[in-house]
């Protein structure tokens, strides 16, 4: 009875042994190589779902079958126009032949070094060959500019771009799929990430900012300054317009008015200057005459004469 | 006896009754086992989805199908696997700044881990701090799961990549000012157009530009060109208040002068009527007996002026030497 006890423990452990090591599960993520001795046997196995295969003599090794991440160290690159930048790239990828994969890198350890070697060698031969700007823009598009900001942009950042970013992702990408499918690797996407000047270069980017700003601020300040100016030559055009004009339009009446004045003095004037004069003459003696003035009159006068004789002779 | 005896049955084979014992262990055993056993399978068969999420029901590895929020049933003991997954969870994540504290007043963290995201360069080849945000839902749990490896870490990067895409393609006064939106509208749809491409499952919903800065050591000259703006605007403005101050007033002083010309102008006419009529009417009495009136006119006349004089001296034409004989000087002398 104990030792039947002890055989059917035995056997119960034995089939669940063996049955771990006979059924294998894929996970939807999953593909599998299987080995024999360490030799890779047949097909990969990429289906999810329970598989089978021979007990101890099989192994199956597990790989992943998702879209990877792979993530370069920054990269100090000096561009064609000697601009030292750092960049950083990230490239996505898959294991598409797990058979091949196993063989040349074994992990994806292996992977991730070789990888690391195959595209910062590429991106720098790239940036290394292509102007900042390529690497910088994408497309030639316009920027928007408002009056104030013309000619302040840097001739160098208005060079029209041959091939800008994408197209020089795409040469990185391409440079280095053509090594990848070796390792049974498929690279589907490299992009730079981040790009930044290094320090040195930066501190002179700052000093040409600060000085691009400050010209568009002088440009304000003397804008304002001429358009005021102008507002104000302006008023004083209008000013002395206005000026002259009352000027000529009261002139003009006054003139007229003297002259009206003139033809009526004239026309009843004229009927007898004779009286006209002498009365004019009066006139003028009681304004004329006043208390600083000395009179010297003769008895020969109209007023005196009878001083000298009743008779007036 | 009774008691002697059952003491005496005990004593009486010791070895069978342990026998006896030990063929009942492994029955007992057994079924503890399979009770164990049953409640584990129980347990195991049993689910629950929360209301936010969707599970991901996996069969030997293989996917089967998702279920929606509730308890359910599944394969016990490994053979169905459920991963729940948060569909309708609105996730984000920062760039150029962390969230520290959320809250009425939220705080927020910088340090050179978020400047190295923030920092980027512009299409005129300037630096800018740029701080955005992604909001996202996972639209197809079976590619979040299945088809990327780390979803949130890959997004991240995305971002990034597609972010200073569009900055590089914008002047750094464009994305200061008037192209704020048009930057986040692009990069929103490029990193959705990318998270497509990479199967990722996510859909993208929102990506808000936060602040927008230029760094720090050239913020100053930034706001030097405000203040530029502003001290034209004033200039302008100052220029034309004085012109709207002064023209209405130079306006109406010439009114007034070219109505004062226009009542001189009345004047002098009237003036010349009256004075012309006057003489007229005169003139025709003057006609009837000119010597007389004239006569009386002119002693009318001396008679108003004399009067007024200071001095007056009579002299006589025969008396000739009449004038060296006045102290003029001296009467003059007041």
């Amino acid at each position: 009875m104990t030792r039947g006890l002890i055989a059917g423990i035995v056997l119960i452990a034995a089939t669940v042994l063996v049955s771990l090591s006979t059924f294998y599960t894929v996970a939807e993520s999953e593909q599998v190589v299987i080995t024999e001795f360490g030799k890779p046997i047949g097909k990969p196995v990429t289906k999810p779902g329970l598989h089978l295969k021979w007990p101890f003599i099989q192994e199956a090794r597990f790989f992943d079958k998702r879209w990877l991440e792979w993530l370069g160290d920054a990269n100090q690159v000096p561009t064609r126009d000697k601009k030292y930048i750092w960049v950083d790239v990230y490239a996505r990828w898959r294991i598409s032949d797990p058979l091949r994969f196993f063989q040349r890198l074994r992990d994806e350890m292996g992977a991730q070094s070789r990888i690391d070697d195959i595209i910062d060698g590429e991106t720098r031969n790239v940036i290394a060959n292509h102007n900042l700007i390529e690497v910088v823009r994408s497309t030639n598009r316009a920027f928007a500019e408002t009056d104030e900001m013309k000619d302040v942009f840097e001739a160098e950042a208005m060079q029209s771009v041959q091939l800008g970013r994408e197209k020089l992702e795409r040469m990185i990408l391409a440079r280095a799929s053509r090594v990848m499918p070796d390792y049974g690797i498929e690279l589907v996407d490299v992009r730079i990430h981040r790009i930044n000047y290094v320090e040195a270069v930066r501190a002179k980017v700052y000093d040409r900012m600060i000085s691009e700003r400050k010209r568009i601020a002088d440009r304000h300040r003397s804008e304002g300054q001429g358009e005021s100016a102008k507002i104000r030559g302006k008023k004083e055009r209008e000013l002395k317009g206005i000026d002259s004009e009352a000027y000529r339009r009261a002139q003009e009446i006054m003139g007229k008015a003297d002259a009206e004045a003139a033809g009526i003095y004239a026309a009843a004037y004229g009927k007898d200057a004779e009286l006209y004069r002498f009365l004019r003459s009066m006139e003028t003696y009681k304004t004329v005459l006043d208390k600083e003035s000395w009179l010297v009159l003769s008895t020969d006068s109209e007023l005196l004469r009878f001083l000298r004789s009743s008779d007036g002779r | 006896m009774a008691g002697n005896g059952r003491f005496g049955r005990e004593t009486e084979d010791p070895l069978g009754d342990m026998l006896r014992r030990l063929r009942e262990v492994p029955r007992r055993l057994g079924l503890i086992a399979v009770l164990v056993l049953g409640g584990v399978a129980l347990y195991s068969a049993y689910y629950q989805v929360e209301p936010d999420e969707v599970g991901v029901v996996t069969r030997f590895g293989r996917f089967v199908g998702t279920t929606p929020p509730g308890p359910h049933i599944k394969w016990p003991l490994g053979i169905e696997r459920v991963q729940n997954v948060p569909v309708e969870r609105q996730n984000k994540q920062e760039f150029g700044f962390r969230t520290v504290q959320a809250g009425v007043r939220t705080e927020f963290g910088r340090d050179s881990g978020t400047e190295a995201e923030s920092l980027m360069l512009t299409g005129d080849l300037n630096v800018a701090n740029v701080e955005w945000i992604v909001q996202y839902k996972i639209a197809d749990p079976y590619r979040y799961l299945f088809k990327v490896r780390e979803v949130r870490a890959t997004l991240g990067i995305m971002s990034e990549a597609v972010m200073r895409e569009v900055v590089g393609d914008h002047s750094v006064t464009e994305l200061l000012t008037v192209g704020r939106e048009a930057i986040a509208l692009q990069a929103k749809e490029s990193l959705a157009a990318l998270c497509k491409r990479y199967e990722m499952g996510v859909d993208i919903q929102q990506l808000v530009l936060q602040d927008v800065d230029p760094p720090a050591p050239v913020r100053p000259s930034f706001n030097d060109v405000n203040e530029a703006i502003q001290e034209r605007e004033r200039a302008i403005n100052e220029a034309w208040a004085e012109y709207n101050q002064e023209i209405p007033k130079a306006r109406g002083s010439a009114e007034q002068q070219v109505q004062a010309a226009e009542g001189y102008a009345v004047e002098r006419v009237n003036r010349a009527r009256g004075d012309t009529e006057r003489f007229l009417a005169l003139q025709g009495e003057y006609r009837k007996a000119p010597a007389v009136t004239r006569t009386r006119l002119y002693l009318e006349t001396l008679a108003a002026v004399l009067p007024k004089t200071g001095r007056r001296v009579i002299v006589d034409d025969k008396l000739r030497s009449v004038l060296p004989l006045l102290s003029i000087g001296k009467e003059v002398s007041p």
